[in-house]
C-alpha cells in the first residue's frame, strides 16, 4: 500500500504510580510486518493501544505516531485475540461495521470481494454464531481489510486458536496484509519467527532488536532458518524472563 | 431450530401444563374442603362452584370491567417502555443527566405509588388518564434501570473498535450499545409486565367508575364476595396473559442468541 507511514513511539508509562515500561524507542518500518514480543505485563498491548489512540488507563509521557507527522485518527485498524463480531449482524454486515459506524454507505461489493478473498464467500449471510473460531477469526480479519487502513495493529489475534488453525490464519494475514504497516503484538516465538520482517523484543530495559533472515514471510514453519530463529527467540525471551 | 428439537419441545411444553394444572386442581380442592369442613358462609369465603357460576353468570359484567382495565395496562406499558426506553438512553449518554436524574429516580421509587394515587386521582380525575399514569409510574423505574445497566455494559472491545473505526458516539449508541443493552430491556419488560396491573388496580381502588379494582370493591361492598372472587380470577388470567404476550416479545427483541 502506497503512502503507509512507519510508526515511532519514544517515552515511559505508568499506571497511577508504578511504572509500566520505558523511558524506551520503538521504530516501526512503514509498509513492513513487525512483530513486537515480550513476556506478558510489560506493555506490549499498552503500546498498540497508544497507537490506537484508545483509552489504555495508563499515564504516558511522550510521543507516539506515524512518522509522516501527520495524525494516525483514522489511519489505523485493529484486530484484538477477541474476534469482536457483533452476535445481531451477518458475517458480511460485520465486515461492513466500519462504514455503517461512520455514517457512510458500505460497499456490499467490496465486503463480498475481500470475504471471498478470505474464504467466507458461502459464509456471508450467516450469523457469527454459525461460524467455527477460525472463520471467525477469518471475518474478523476481513472487517479489519474492509477498513482499507495502512496501519494495521494486532493484539495476538491468532492466540486463541487452534495450531492449524492459526497456521493458516498466518498464512492468509500476511498475504492480505502485504504492503501496509502491520505492528503484531505477539509472545509466539514460532509465530514471530514466521511473520516478523522486522523483530523487536520488549524487555523491561527497553527494545532490542533481532534480525530476522532476508526470506519473504510468511516463512515456511519448516524451514531451518525458521527454526533457528524460533529458537534463538525463545532463549532470548526465556532469558529476559518475566517482569517481577 | 432443528427439528429434532422441536418434538422435545412440545413434550416439555405439555408435561409443564399437566402439572400446573395439577396444582390448580389441588389448590381448588383444598379451597372446597375447607369452605364445607370450616362450614363458612358464602359471604366470608364462597366456595369454587359458587364462584365459577358467578363467573358465567356476570361474565358481561366482568367482561366489560376487564377490558377498561386491560386498556389501562396496556396503556400504561406501552408508554412506560417508551419512556423508559428514551430515559434509559439519555442516562446513558448524558454525564449531567446521571448526576441530576439519577437520585431523582431512586427518590420516586422511595415514595410508594398507594400514597400518590390520590393525588394523582385529584389532578386527572376518575378517568383512565390516572390509573395509565399510574401504571406507568409503577413501570417507568424497571424499565429504565434494566436498559441502563445494560447500556453501561457495553463490552469495552466493541467500544474500542467503534472509535478506532472513527464512530461518533451517537452512532455507537444506534449501532452497537443499543442493540447489545436490548436483552436488557427485554428483561425489564417482562418485569413491567408483573408490575403494571398492580398500578391500574390500585388506581381503580382510589377511585374510578369502571374497571376490576372498581367491580372489586363494589362486589365486597355488597358482600357479593363470588363477584370479588371472580373478579379475581380474571384478573389473574388477564396478568398472566400479558406476561405470556410480553415474555414473546421480549424473546423478539433480544435476539436469537438470547
Amino acid at each position: 500500500m502506497n503512502g503507509a507511514p512507519g510508526l515511532h513511539l519514544s517515552g515511559k508509562a505508568r499506571i497511577g504510580d508504578v511504572p509500566l515500561f520505558g523511558p524506551l524507542t520503538l521504530d516501526v518500518p512503514a509498509g513492513r510486518w513487525t512483530c513486537l514480543l515480550g513476556a506478558s505485563g510489560i506493555g506490549k498491548s499498552t503500546i498498540l493501544r497508544l497507537f490506537a489512540g484508545i483509552g489504555s488507563g495508563v499515564d504516558f509521557e511522550g510521543v507516539a505516531g506515524a512518522t509522516d507527522g501527520a495524525s494516525l485518527e483514522g489511519r489505523c485498524a485493529l484486530m484484538a485475540q477477541s474476534d469482536l463480531l457483533l452476535p445481531w449482524l451477518a458475517t458480511v454486515d460485520n465486515v461492513m461495521l466500519g462504514a455503517r459506524l461512520r455514517g457512510e454507505t458500505p460497499d456490499r461489493a467490496r465486503a463480498m470481494a475481500i470475504l471471498a478473498r478470505a474464504g467466507l464467500a458461502d459464509h456471508a449471510a450467516k450469523r457469527p454464531a454459525a461460524l467455527s473460531g477460525g472463520q471467525r477469526q477469518r471475518a474478523a480479519l476481513a472487517r479489519t481489510l474492509f477498513e482499507e487502513r495502512p496501519v494495521v495493529l494486532l493484539d495476538e489475534p491468532f492466540s486463541a486458536l487452534d495450531a492449524l488453525t492459526r497456521a493458516r490464519m498466518q498464512d492468509l494475514a500476511a498475504e492480505l496484509l502485504q504492503g501496509r504497516t502491520v505492528l503484531h503484538v505477539t509472545h509466539d516465538a514460532a509465530e514471530a519467527a514466521r511473520l516478523g520482517e522486522a523483530l523487536l523484543l520488549m524487555t523491561g530495559a527497553g527494545i532490542e532488536e533481532t534480525a530476522p533472515p532476508d526470506s519473504p514471510v510468511p516463512r515456511a514453519f519448516d524451514a531451518p532458518q525458521t527454526l533457528a530463529l524460533q529458537g534463538a527467540l525463545m532463549r532470548r525471551l526465556m532469558a529476559i524472563g518475566a517482569p517481577a | 431450530m432443528s427439528a429434532a428439537r422441536q418434538p422435545a419441545r412440545a413434550r416439555r411444553l405439555s408435561l409443564g401444563a399437566l402439572r400446573a394444572g395439577l396444582a390448580i386442581a389441588l389448590a381448588i380442592a383444598g379451597w372446597a374442603i375447607l369452605v364445607r369442613a370450616a362450614a363458612l358462609p358464602p359471604f366470608i369465603l364462597p366456595g369454587p362452584e359458587r364462584v365459577a357460576r358467578t363467573l358465567w353468570t356476570s361474565r358481561a359484567l366482568l367482561a366489560e370491567h376487564a377490558v377498561i382495565t386491560l386498556i389501562e395496562v396496556l396503556a400504561g406499558l406501552v408508554i412506560g417502555a417508551i419512556l423508559g426506553f428514551a430515559m434509559g438512553v439519555v442516562l446513558a449518554v448524558s454525564r449531567p443527566a446521571r448526576i441530576l436524574l439519577r437520585p431523582l429516580l431512586v427518590f420516586s421509587q422511595a415514595v410508594p405509588v398507594f400514597a400518590i394515587a390520590p393525588i394523582l386521582t385529584l389532578w386527572l380525575g376518575y378517568g383512565l388518564g390516572s390509573k395509565i399514569v399510574m401504571t406507568l409510574l409503577i413501570i417507568f423505574f424497571p424499565v429504565t434501570s434494566a436498559f441502563y445497566d445494560a447500556l453501561m455494559r457495553t463490552p469495552p472491545g466493541w467500544r474500542e473498535l467503534g472509535d478506532v473505526m472513527g464512530a461518533r458516539p451517537w452512532r455507537q449508541m444506534w449501532h452497537l450499545r443499543i442493540p447489545a443493552a436490548l436483552p436488557g430491556f427485554a428483561s425489564g419488560l417482562r418485569l413491567a409486565a408483573v408490575y403494571a396491573p398492580i398500578g391500574a388496580i390500585i388506581g381503580e381502588w382510589v377511585g374510578a367508575s369502571r374497571g376490576l379494582g372498581y367491580l372489586m370493591l363494589l362486589a365486597n361492598g355488597r358482600a357479593k364476595t363470588d363477584l370479588m372472587f371472580a373478579a379475581l380470577i380474571v384478573l389473574a388470567i388477564l396478568t398472566l396473559l400479558l406476561y405470556a404476550a410480553v415474555d414473546r416479545l421480549a424473546r423478539w427483541i433480544a435476539g436469537p442468541e438470547a
